[in-house]
């Protein structure tokens, strides 16, 4: 391999650890959002639990990718001191929480999505992300188990949580393209063996996901062609409120520690 | 808290590691049993307190009356050669 190749592999592995890092925070801070608001003390702490995992695995891939970046920059300085179009999330889970049923439906797609990605992941060529996706795996697990359970007692529920779980499913359904879509960065990961290939997930995630859908009495959405581009940078509205409140602190008090 | 689901309480029994058995921890509100699992989990495992799950209705448990306690309990208090006192107990046993 040559000097040039090695650099953009290396680059590529960076991008790489950033995406599933920023995927994870801000899927964990927007489950932090319903902290205090949940329909049940159990739920509550459910939905905190879960919240908790992916911020840990966050801070796992962060901590890497700023040690491949090699600019001396911390976890911290990548969660609280970057901008929305440096934040390489797909657009999935910036998508507001809505009702009680929404937020599960997101946690379902991507908990189904990251349990196909971690499991592969935990053999990949890169110690670290295998590493990591070995740890985070198992907590994965857990929550696509709890996500499943509540999109079929919704699903299957009322003509009330029927119809709620269903709008929902319609509404995020457009963002799980981005998921398997492929650019520069995961075709250079994906031909080191760093990770898996994107599009190589699908099927495995469909069959989860329609496995749910049956018995949840759900309608899976038609695919939709438009290509949304959270993983470049390109990110819908919400991202920049939800990075208001998660950042106001760090903005507003730079260095604070407590 | 919005609003409190009027769901069944479950007694919830946790064994710390095996060997041990299951103690009464606490309760919760679940739909049913496996709801009722994914919440004991959720609640009361967060500090790794255990490697196993009971939960019951609370309903289901038959319960002694506090009236009955005399009836009860008082007739075992002056029955001290009841307890094993006498006995030395070998190091190696443990958890008895």
């Amino acid at each position: 391999m040559n000097a040039s190749a090695q650099t953009s592999n290396h680059e590529a592995r960076a991008s790489y650890a950033l995406r599933l890092g920023d995927t994870s925070l801000i899927l964990g801070q927007r489950l932090g959002e319903w902290i205090g608001h949940a329909p049940a003390l159990e739920e509550d702490l459910g939905l905190a639990n879960i919240c908790l995992d992916l911020i840990g695995q966050a801070r796992l891939f962060l901590s890497y990718a700023a040690e491949l970046e090699g600019r001396g920059r911390s976890e911290d300085e990548l969660a609280f001191l970057r901008d929305a179009a440096e934040f390489r999330n797909v657009s999935l889970v910036e998508q507001p929480n809505g009702d009680f049923g929404r937020t599960l439906v997101r946690q379902l797609l991507v908990s189904a999505f990251q349990l196909e990605l971690y499991t592969r992941l935990e053999s990949s060529t890169d110690a670290s992300l295998a590493q990591i996706a070995a740890k985070s795996v198992k907590e994965t697990r857990y929550h696509f188990r709890y996500s499943a359970s509540w999109v079929v007692r919704l699903g299957d529920g009322t003509p009330e949580s029927h119809a709620r779980a269903q709008s929902a499913l319609n509404e995020l359904w457009p963002f799980t393209a981005e998921l398997f879509a492929s650019d520069g960065i995961d075709e250079s990961v994906a031909a080191a063996g760093i990770a898996p290939r994107a599009a190589d997930l699908q099927a495995a995630w469909l069959a989860r996901v329609d496995a749910v859908l049956a018995e949840a009495t759900l309608l899976r959405p038609r695919d939709s062609s438009f290509p949304w581009h959270g993983k470049s940078g390109v990110h819908t509205e919400h991202l920049g409120y939800l990075l208001a409140e998660m950042q106001f602190l760090q903005r507003a008090y730079p260095g604070a520690q407590w | 808290m919005t609003t409190s689901p009027d769901w069944p309480l479950f007694e919830v029994f946790i064994r710390a590691r095996s060997g041990l058995e299951h103690k009464h921890v606490g309760s919760l509100h679940a739909v049913d049993a496996r709801m009722a699992l994914e919440h004991a989990r959720d609640v009361y495992t967060r500090r790794l307190e255990g490697v196993s799950i009971w939960v019951v209705r609370s309903s289901e448990i038959a319960a002694s009356d506090p009236l009955d306690a005399d009836a009860f309990f008082e007739p075992a208090r002056d029955k001290v050669y009841r307890h094993p006192t006498f006995y030395t107990i070998p190091e190696e046993v443990k958890n008895l």
